[in-house]
């Protein structure tokens, strides 16, 4: 008998006393999926978007689309980057404010782990922002790259437009299942890597990028 | 055992034969300084926890929501396990099944040596500890690289994890970087000379060691949070990037997963990434969380393989009434709130699984053979506190009850000659027939504040006491019967209050 077999029927076994019903019947959730969170008493969504991410350390700037160029080229200059990498989908009018700066647009092939060792920075779009919780999620579609790049330089600058931004967790995973569908990963990310192992006392900065530069443009960019 | 070794040696000898919990909470109660570092680590995110779940207004719906759709996973998990293998498949991932520790080392060690290479990094895990896979690793000659801080911390210092979430809590920062300092030059790049014990600096010796292992990785090894059966999908939660690190850069990655790890759609997830984060590390979310749909084209590791472990799970789920404790989602709620594991830390337990779940679920999936195992039931003082706080709304206190019966049980089949009573249900009934009668009540209060006063004149608390008492004054102190019973107080203090 083959290992799943021998546990499946071992599970069989083991559930002799639940009846032959369909589970949803059998055990009812007391939940409704999708439902937007009730953000009012601690203030309007972007407001509360921006004060959680930076609860978190991480820097958050607010500008309009037209001056979206510069608010990277500032993002790069303050987090002390002289080169950074940028997947194949991000538009290129987003890096012309940024003179100084040494752009690597990644194509085929890949860099190599250690090649990107060598980047300061990346800049990225992102697919949903959760208010609640200061979460940015990448659906690592085009304008975001392969998860690689936003994880190996130290600074991630990520653009976010106000209407990605939702209330909660509930909301997200609803806007975030089209793109699991199609494959792709996710990566969820609330303010810089950090660890609290030691003593439990939170320290920002361990393997991930140590600054993260968030960018809330007013209208979609 | 020589230098041969290519990995840091744990502690010698076998988890299960660690003595039995009272003699183990004896030895660690001894250790002053892990008394204090636990004391402080276990007030800190206590209290952090509780302002995270304060902010929710519908935690306990949340709560109510989580325990429901495990319970439904677990009552008709056949259905989801092939939904799962079949989803994970579609998406390019090979799926494995094992039946205990030693089929699932062998599964990964096999695939491990198929790719040629003699090293795996590591994300924290807990079923890959339950299977110990490092040292199984080890003897087939692949090192097996810890990547989580508290992961790394024990493995340097030839230690053994005392905690679900920060394997490390006992330790604190000077010891740490002691540890680093002895050990991290000989298994990889070496810490700044003249590190500090400022966690920071820490932290950064840690980000340095561990850089080149990622780099040039070409297999991981981790578990999952969540294995999402519609959708074919695995879930890492964590903190440092360690774990991003695993999952995106190696060409080969194996995941080791129970099978208990299942949620049934991928909407589930709204629920768990709410009550998770909140109850562990006690924040609003955890820094990353990665899901991933089996290979994904020019994205991460191409060579994808899934491990589903029974390893004694089946033999819990064979208890209707124990079955609950499948629900766990490894959150540590229940071991940081736990008045015993404070005092005692992790190490009593003998196993990975430490603190009140891990008193049910060891012997509910390595059996009751053990001394250890037929102790940890009874290592609770059953204040009901676990139960509180567990996410998936688990009943905690009840299992405790439930598992000292099972142990009872099983002596009894075994003892079949000698027939001594148990000493417990004789005085529960006692108890209760005082208790069902106020004029019964009165009567022994006034014994007891008797002997409280007669007592009060030489010591202030219960220590040793002949059997049938010593099996529970063997590892308690008992405080003297108080000299004012709470009718008493009642009558001194509130009676006219009451009649207002």
């Amino acid at each position: 008998m083959s290992a799943k077999s021998e546990i499946m029927q071992r599970i069989r076994t083991a559930l002799e006393d639940v009846p032959d019903i369909p589970a949803v019947d059998d055990v009812p959730v007391p939940w409704e999926f999708g439902r937007a969170v009730d953000l009012s008493a601690a203030g309007e969504i972007l407001d509360v978007f921006v004060e959680r991410v930076e609860d978190y350390h991480a820097t958050v700037v607010r500008c309009p689309a037209a001056d979206l160029p510069v608010a990277i080229a500032d993002g790069l200059r303050a987090t002390g980057a002289t080169s950074a990498v940028v997947p194949e989908g991000l538009n290129p009018d987003w890096l012309s404010a940024a003179d100084g700066v040494r752009f690597t647009v990644e194509t085929m092939p890949h860099l190599s782990p250690h090649e990107l060792n060598r980047i300061d920075a990346v800049v990225t779009a992102s697919a949903v922002g959760v208010a609640e919780t200061g979460t940015i999620v990448l659906d690592h579609s085009a304008d975001q790259g392969r998860r690689a790049l936003t994880l190996v330089p130290d600074r991630h600058i990520v653009v976010i437009g106000a209407d990605q931004v939702v209330s909660g967790v509930p909301e997200a995973v609803a806007l975030l299942r089209p793109a699991v569908e199609a494959g792709r990963p996710l990566t969820w990310i609330s303010g810089p890597s950090a660890t609290s192992d030691i003593e439990l006392s939170r320290v920002e900065g361990v393997h991930g990028p140590r600054h993260l530069y968030v960018i809330l443009v007013q209208e979609r960019p | 055992m020589t230098t041969e070794r290519l990995t840091p040696a744990p502690p010698p000898g076998e988890l299960i034969d660690s003595p039995r919990f009272p003699v183990a909470a004896r030895r660690e109660l001894g250790n002053a300084q892990q008394r204090r570092n636990l004391h402080h680590a276990t007030r800190t995110i206590r209290d952090k926890r509780a302002q995270a779940v304060g902010e929710m207004d519908n935690w306990q719906e949340l709560r109510a929501a989580g325990g429901a759709i495990k319970s439904r996973v677990l009552r008709h998990l056949p259905e989801y396990l092939e939904q799962l293998e079949a989803s994970l498949t579609r998406n390019g991932a090979t799926v494995h099944w094992a039946g205990d520790a030693a089929e699932a080392n062998r599964i990964v060690i096999d695939l491990v040596q198929q790719t040629g290479s003699t090293e795996v990094v590591k994300v924290k895990s807990m079923a890959t500890q339950e299977i110990e896979l490092n040292e199984a690793l080890e003897e087939s000659g692949i090192a097996a690289w810890e990547t989580d801080l508290a992961e790394l911390i024990v493995q340097l210092g030839h230690d053994r994890p005392s905690h679900i979430l920060v394997p490390a809590i006992h330790r604190n920062r000077s010891e740490v970087r002691d540890i680093f300092l002895a050990e991290m030059g000989n298994y990889g790049t070496p810490p700044p000379p003249g590190l500090d014990d400022d966690p920071v600096n820490l932290a950064d010796a840690a980000r340095g060691h561990l850089r080149e292992k990622f780099l040039r990785a070409r297999v991981a090894v981790s578990g999952a949070n969540f294995a999402i059966a519609d959708t074919g999908s695995l879930v890492v939660v964590e903190s440092e990037g360690n774990g991003r690190m695993c999952l995106t850069l190696p060409e080969t990655l194996i995941s080791v997963v129970g099978i208990e790890k299942v949620l049934p759609s991928f909407e589930d997830l709204e629920v768990f990434m709410q009550l998770l984060p909140r109850s562990s590390t006690a924040e609003r979310m955890n820094p990353y969380t990665s899901i991933w749909s089996g290979a994904s084209e020019g994205d991460g590791p191409q060579n994808v393989h899934v491990v589903l472990i029974d390893n004694g799970r089946t033999k819990a789920l064979a208890d209707p009434q124990g079955r609950t404790a499948l629900r766990c989602i490894r959150c540590s709620a229940c071991l940081n709130i736990c008045p015993v594991f404070e005092k005692v830390g992790g190490h009593a337990y003998g196993s990975v699984y430490p603190g009140p779940i891990g008193a049910i679920l060891n012997p509910q999936i390595r059996g009751t053979d053990s001394a250890v195992d037929r102790s940890l039931p009874f290592a609770s003082t059953l204040c009901g506190a676990c139960t509180e706080v567990c996410p998936v709304m688990i009943p905690i206190a009840d299992l405790l009850v439930h598992m000292r019966s099972k142990v009872v049980d099983a002596k009894k089949a075994e003892n079949t000659g000698v027939h001594l009573p148990h000493a417990e249900p004789a005085m529960m009934k006692a108890g209760a027939w005082v208790m069902a009668d106020h004029r019964r009540l009165e009567a022994a209060q006034l014994a007891t504040k008797t002997s409280g006063k007669v007592l009060g004149h030489f010591t202030d608390h219960i220590g040793a006491l002949p059997w049938p008492l010593s099996k529970w004054a063997n590892a308690r102190d008992t405080a003297n019967p108080p000299t004012q019973t709470f009718r008493d107080w009642w009558k001194a203090n509130r009676a006219q209050e009451e009649q207002k």
